[in-house]
């Protein structure tokens, strides 16, 4: 690590070159936890995958692929303890499955059965946020609660690029940094927010950068590099367990996909732009560097394809079942217990469906 | 009948103080909320007595307090957040609307947020401009959030412990023009329920329908009205989520004439919805059609045009005029 806050904000922090080659003066990593990591990578994949089939089949309304950033999206949950707390958005459907998540439980929000499909306090994963950096201010929130009880939670938040220009993404670092939360946000720069280009967000140096403003360290790291961002994540997650504060984190990565099914890409951006981050595809960097150092064989790849496919055709299976679901619920949680106008409304509404079972 | 004299500020006061006190999971936040007091000065002493963990002064940026008492609240504790005036809640908007209105819906139960986003509420204290809105149609329009508005001081710290200890979230609106004026206020009286009006002056004839700045009002046209031979009620809502209807029907029924009495602009209004649901219930025991005394459907004015804003004792008492007496009995 460098000791010039602004080059360790600009400069990315790399460990594996784009060819799978271990970047010079970087220590080589364990290659038993790198072949987990792997495996994560490649169920990460496939579940990007088998999410977006299901899209087209016509089983979800809409899937914000992370295809091409699953690099962030697994090592942002695997740097994470079980007490910790994972704050993701719409698009990280990956990470919550890394985290130990379902993921038919998530997808099932995108097959319309509720808002949420998970419990979040089982999982210590909040429910995907929407309205963007609104759910950085809750990590914060839920990282201070911790330290004034005398916890050492930390709480991973992840947003992306374009929501770097919202103002809760503002207030939430300047509150992490002011109160010293355990937090570490990691913005996933993956150069687009649905249309609009990176450059149009800001003209920062870096995203990274804008921690100096904010008095906590802001680094800046390969986003499809499995093992940088581990060590980043992983030194991030060490300072805010041992009560130094939040760490900004910008991982330099790509949305390989379109924004969502609903979008076309080819509106702005090019064919030869995607290309060149086909080569810097996340997985076989680590696919190639594990294969040279011998940790990597043709059974291990089977084994895992196999995993890989165990856990897509469960997907398929529990999103092709239409799930039924209760028209009373809608008045269940909305107060703990429900207003006397709610029971009113529940009640018509139970008449009407009596009515239509008739 | 001789509880010691308070203010509502000092009412409030003590109830965050009890409050801290009864549970280790109650926090205090907002601006200057530590060391000056609140500008209301309803935090006077409590940083100093309960330290700076449980009351503290945070950056100035509305989002952020509530957005982090969310966060908080999804993690055991129970905070208590001012902001600062009335409009300089709008900030925190989305946050209020999106998340500390929607998150135990969305999750099912599973997250619930034991809150209270307090908002010094309302006019009648010559503010400059952006200091005297009356936002609460927003909030009550918003499914999830419990909207609550005191009108008396005893009743701002029983209603104030009760949103502390309430499982839902509650926006919780103190009206300014109150802060600083003195009744007895009992704390040992236990907490009210919230949801639960109360008549403060039963009337046969008319039923004037108020919560929050404008109770005082509507008594005081009652008690003028009186001396010109017509016995007016008056009904305090309290909270205006969860709405009481059984008791506002119950009233108005008794009554035969309703009026409702508000400051915010009346198109669109909490008064618009009593109006409309005490005319759904109620109609055939009315003897004349709903009014509504409200503020114009103006920006709120200067200090020095105030007083045309607000409904007073002789617009009330002109709509009660209207009520078609001349038909009775
Ligand atoms: C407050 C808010 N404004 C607009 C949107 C609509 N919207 C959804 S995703 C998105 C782009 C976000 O881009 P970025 O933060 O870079 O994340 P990415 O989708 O690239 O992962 C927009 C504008 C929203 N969800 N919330
Ligand atoms: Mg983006």
């Amino acid at each position: 690590m460098t000791a010039d806050p602004l080059a360790q904000a600009i400069t990315v922090a790399r460990a594996l070159e784009e060819t799978g080659e271990l970047v010079e003066g970087v220590p080589a990593p364990d290659t038993g936890a790198l072949v987990e990591g792997y495996r994560r990578l490649v169920l990460a994949r496939r579940l990007n995958e088998q999410a977006s089939a299901l899209v087209r089949q016509g089983r979800l309304a809409v899937y914000p692929s992370s295809r091409g950033q699953e690099a962030c999206q697994v090592a942002c949950a695997s740097v994470l303890g079980d007490g910790d707390w994972l704050f993701p958005t719409y698009r990280d459907t990956a990470a919550i499955a890394a985290r130990g998540v379902d993921p038919v439980e998530v997808l099932s929000m995108l097959r319309g059965d509720w808002h949420c499909g998970y419990d979040p306090v089982v999982h210590k994963v909040a429910p995907q946020a929407t309205p963007l950096a609104t759910q950085l201010l809750h990590a914060v929130g839920v990282g201070h609660a911790a330290r004034l009880r005398g916890e050492d939670t930390v709480v991973m938040a992840l947003c992306g690029d374009g929501a770097t220009s919202e103002g809760d993404f503002h207030e939430a670092c300047n509150f992490a940094a002011v109160f010293a939360a355990p937090v570490v946000f990691l913005v996933q720069n993956n150069k687009y927010a649905i249309s609009v280009p990176l450059a149009r967000q800001s003209v920062a140096p870096s995203l990274a950068a804008k921690a100096i403003g904010y008095g906590m360290p802001g680094v800046r790291v390969d986003g499809n590099d499995l093992v940088a961002l581990d060590h980043t994540l992983g030194e991030a997650v060490a300072r805010a367990r041992a009560g130094q504060g939040p760490t900004l984190v910008e991982a330099d990565t790509y949305r390989m996909e379109s924004h969502t099914n609903a979008d076309d890409a080819t509106r702005y951006r090019t064919d030869d732009e995607v290309a060149e981050w086909v080569g810097r595809d996340p997985l076989r960097r680590v696919q190639t560097y594990l294969r040279a150092a011998g940790a990597l064989d043709d059974a291990r790849e089977d084994e895992i394809a196999a995993v890989a496919e165990e856990m897509a055709a469960g997907v398929r299976a529990g999103l092709g079942a239409e799930a039924a679901v209760a028209p009373e619920e809608l008045f269940a949680h909305v107060y703990a217990t429900p207003t006397p106008q709610l029971v009113e409304q529940r009640a018509g509404l139970r008449t009407e469906l009596a009515f239509e079972e008739a | 009948m001789s509880e010691p004299k308070m203010t509502m500020a000092q009412a409030l006061n003590t109830a965050l103080r009890d409050a801290l006190t009864a549970d280790d999971a109650v926090v205090v936040f907002g601006e200057d909320v530590g060391a000056l007091g609140g500008v209301f000065r309803v935090t006077d002493g409590l940083h100093r007595d309960f330290g700076e963990r449980r009351c503290f002064d945070t950056p100035l940026a509305e989002s952020g307090i509530v957005g982090m008492a969310v966060g908080m609240a999804m993690n055991g504790m129970r905070p208590v957040v001012e902001m600062q005036f009335d409009a300089f809640a709008f900030p925190a908007f989305e946050q209020v609307t999106s998340h500390v209105a929607k998150l135990a819906n969305r999750t099912r139960g599973a997250l619930r947020l034991p809150m209270v986003i307090r908002i010094p509420y309302a006019g009648g204290i010559g503010g400059v401009e952006h200091h005297c809105d009356s936002s609460e149609a927003y909030y009550a329009h918003t499914p999830g959030l419990t909207v609550v508005a005191p009108a008396t001081n005893a009743d701002a710290y029983g209603l104030l412990r009760a949103a502390i200890e309430s499982p839902d979230p509650v926006v919780f609106l103190e009206p300014k023009k109150h802060y600083f004026a003195k009744e007895e206020v009992d704390v040992g009286a236990g907490v009210p329920p919230i949801g639960r009006a109360v008549v403060r002056r039963p009337g046969a004839d008319a039923t004037l329908i108020a919560y929050g700045p404008s109770v005082p009002v509507a008594l005081a046209a009652a008690e003028q009205a009186a001396t010109e031979g017509r016995d007016l009620g008056v009904l305090d809502l309290r909270s205006i989520v969860p709405f009481d209807d059984e008791t506002v029907a119950a009233e108005v029924r008794r009554s035969g004439r309703a009026v409702v009495v508000a400051e915010a602009p009346g198109f669109a209004s909490v008064a618009s919805e009593i109006a409309a649901r005490v005319s759904e219930r109620c109609f055939h025991h009315l003897e004349a059609p709903v009014r509504r005394v409200t503020g114009f459907d103006v920006p709120y004015p200067a200090p020095k045009l105030e007083r045309h804003f607000l409904p007073g004792v002789d617009r009330i008492l002109d709509a009660v005029d209207t009520l078609h007496w001349e038909d009775a009995a």
